[in-house]
C-alpha cells in the first residue's frame, strides 16, 4: 500500500512565515553592536561625572553659570562674538574648564558611531563583500569629514 | 493603569526631581541673584529643562515617537533659549536616544546594519547639508520651516497608515546587490520572517530628504524613517521602527558634529535635556504596558499642533 502523502501544491509567498529560527545577525551587526553598547555607556558616564564637576563648579567655566542667561537667547554667532569663543575644535584647548569639560562625553558619544564604522570595515572586505565595504568606508569619511570642522556655516 | 494614576504618578516624579534639584542647588550654595529676563535663575531653567525633558521622555515612549521631535517645537517654543541651541541639543537628545537602543536592536537582530548602512549614507550626507544651511539661515525663516514642518508631522501622523508586513513582491536590483534583506525573529507572534525590500531608489531619494530636514531642524527623523522603510520600501513594520532607531544614530552623529563645531551646543541646555529624556524613557517603558497609547498618541498630536503652531507665528514674528 502507498503510504506516500499527496504532493501538495507549492505555495508562493513574498516573505516566508515560519517557526522561530536562531537569530540571523551577521558577524558585523554583532561587532557594531558589542562596541556600540561599550561605548554608549562610557559616554553617559562621561557625560553625567563631568556635568557634575561643572554644576557643582569643581572647575571654573570659561562663561560663568550666572552669566548663561544673558548669552543663550543669543544666536550662535552673536553668542561666540560676546563671549570671544572659537568654533571647531578649539574647545580642545578649554578642556579643564567646567563648561567644555563637557564636551568630553559630548563628542564621545557623537564619535561613538564612527569608531563602530572603523571597527566593522575589515569584516565584509575580508568576506570579498566590495559593495558593502565601500559604503561603510564611504560613510567613516562623511562622519569623519563632519567631525573635522572643515565644514563650516553660520548666520 | 488609568490615564489619570499615570498622569498622576508623572507628576510625582517630576515634583521629586524638582525638590531634589532644587534642594541640591541651594546645598552646592549656587548663585541665585541672576536672573534671566524671565525671571529664573540659571539653575531653575536647567531643573526646568531636566524636568520638561524627564516628562517629555515618558510621553515620547508612550505616543511612539522619538525624543527630539517633540523636545525641539516644546523646549524652542516654550524656553528663553535661542534656536540654534535648542536645534543642537535636540539632536543630541535624538542621538543618545538611539545610541542608548542601537546595542539591544542590533544584536537581536530587529534592526538590520544591511539595511540601514545605504540609507544612512545619503542621510547623513545631507543631514550635514541641513544643518549647515539651518546656521546659515535667519532664525525667523528655520522657525517658519520648523512649525510647517511639525504641523506636516501632525498631518503624517494623524493620516500615515502602517503595514505588519508589507508584501514585497520582488526585490529590486539593488537592495538585492546591497543584500538588504534578513531574517526576523517575531517575539510576539513566534513567527520568523525573510524579508526583503522594493523601490530602493525612490527610498534613497527619500532619505535625502529626511536627512536634510533632521539636520536643518535637530529633530531626530523617526516620524519620516519608518514611514519610508515601512511602507515604500516593504520591511516589516518591527524592522523599520528598529532600523529606523538604529539610523538615527548614525545620520544625528553627522549633523550633531556640525552644531558642535559651530558653537551650537551649550552643555547647560543639552546635558539636563539628554539625561532628562533618557530617565522618562526609562520610566515610559514601564508604563507602557499599562497605558492607554491611544490616547497618549492623541497627547502628543495635540502637543505637536501647539508647539508647531507656535513656531509657526514666531517665525511670522506675531
Amino acid at each position: 500500500m502507498d503510504m506516500t502523502l499527496p504532493q501538495t501544491a507549492a505555495i508562493t509567498l513574498t516573505e516566508t512565515v515560519s517557526a522561530p529560527k536562531p537569530p540571523a545577525v551577521s558577524e558585523e551587526q554583532i561587532v557594531y553592536a558589542k562596541l556600540l553598547d561599550i561605548g554608549m555607556k562610557a559616554g553617559m558616564a562621561l557625560l553625567v561625572v563631568t556635568f557634575a564637576i561643572y554644576v557643582l563648579g569643581l572647575a571654573t567655566p570659561v562663561v560663568p553659570l550666572e552669566d548663561l542667561p544673558k548669552y543663550w537667547s543669543m544666536p550662535v554667532g552673536q553668542y561666540l562674538a560676546a563671549t570671544g569663543l572659537g568654533t571647531g575644535w578649539s574647545w580642545l584647548g578649554l578642556i579643564g574648564r567646567g563648561d567644555f569639560m563637557n564636551f568630553i562625553g559630548i563628542a564621545f558619544l557623537s564619535g561613538v558611531t564612527i569608531l563602530c564604522y572603523f571597527r566593522i570595515l575589515p569584516i565584509p572586505f575580508r568576506n570579498r563583500e566590495f559593495l558593502f565595504s565601500a559604503i561603510l568606508l564611504l560613510e567613516t569619511v562623511v562622519l569623519i569629514l563632519g567631525a573635522s570642522g572643515i565644514l563650516s556655516a553660520g548666520h | 493603569m488609568t490615564l489619570h494614576r499615570l498622569a498622576r504618578l508623572a507628576s510625582l516624579s517630576i515634583l521629586v526631581l524638582t525638590l531634589l534639584a532644587g534642594g541640591l542647588a541651594q546645598a552646592a550654595d549656587l548663585p541665585t541673584e541672576a536672573t534671566s529676563p524671565e525671571g529664573l535663575p540659571w539653575w531653575g531653567w536647567a531643573v526646568a529643562l531636566f524636568v520638561v525633558s524627564f516628562g517629555l521622555g515618558i510621553v515620547a515612549v508612550l505616543g511612539g515617537v522619538g525624543g527630539g521631535v517633540l523636545f525641539v517645537p516644546i523646549v524652542g517654543g516654550f524656553f528663553p533659549f535661542h534656536l540654534d541651541f535648542v536645534r543642537g541639543a535636540g539632536l543630541l537628545v535624538a542621538l543618545a536616544g538611539a545610541l542608548a537602543a542601537g546595542p539591544g536592536l542590533l544584536s537581536s537582530g530587529m534592526a538590520s546594519l544591511r539595511l540601514a548602512a545605504p540609507l544612512a549614507l545619503l542621510a547623513s550626507i545631507s543631514a550635514i547639508a541641513g544643518a549647515m544651511i539651518g546656521l546659515a539661515l535667519p532664525t525667523n525663516v528655520v522657525q517658519l520651516a520648523l512649525g510647517t514642518t511639525i504641523l506636516g508631522i501632525v498631518v503624517l501622523m494623524f493620516f500615515a497608515k502602517k503595514s505588519e508586513y508589507p508584501e514585497v513582491g520582488k526585490a529590486d536590483n539593488l537592495s538585492a546587490a546591497l543584500k538588504m534583506n534578513g531574517v526576523f525573529n517575531d517575539a510576539y507572534s513566534g513567527k520568523s520572517v525573510d524579508w526583503k525590500v522594493h523601490r530602493t531608489p525612490q527610498g534613497l531619494a527619500m532619505f535625502v530628504v529626511i536627512g536634510m530636514m533632521a539636520g536643518m531642524f535637530g529633530l531626530g527623523a523617526g516620524w519620516a524613517n519608518v514611514p519610508v522603510l515601512n511602507l515604500l520600501m516593504g520591511a516589516p513594520l518591527k524592522v523599520s521602527v528598529a532600523t529606523s532607531k538604529f539610523m538615527l544614530s548614525i545620520v544625528d552623529t553627522a549633523a550633531a558634529w556640525v552644531y558642535l563645531n559651530q558653537g551650537a551646543v551649550l552643555a547647560i541646555i543639552a546635558v539636563p535635556s539628554i539625561i532628562g529624556i533618557m530617565l522618562g524613557s526609562l520610566i515610559g517603558v514601564r508604563l507602557l504596558k499599562r497605558a492607554n497609547a491611544s490616547l497618549v498618541r492623541k497627547v502628543v498630536i495635540v502637543m505637536l499642533l501647539l508647539a508647531g503652531s507656535r513656531a509657526l507665528l514666531k517665525g511670522l514674528g506675531i
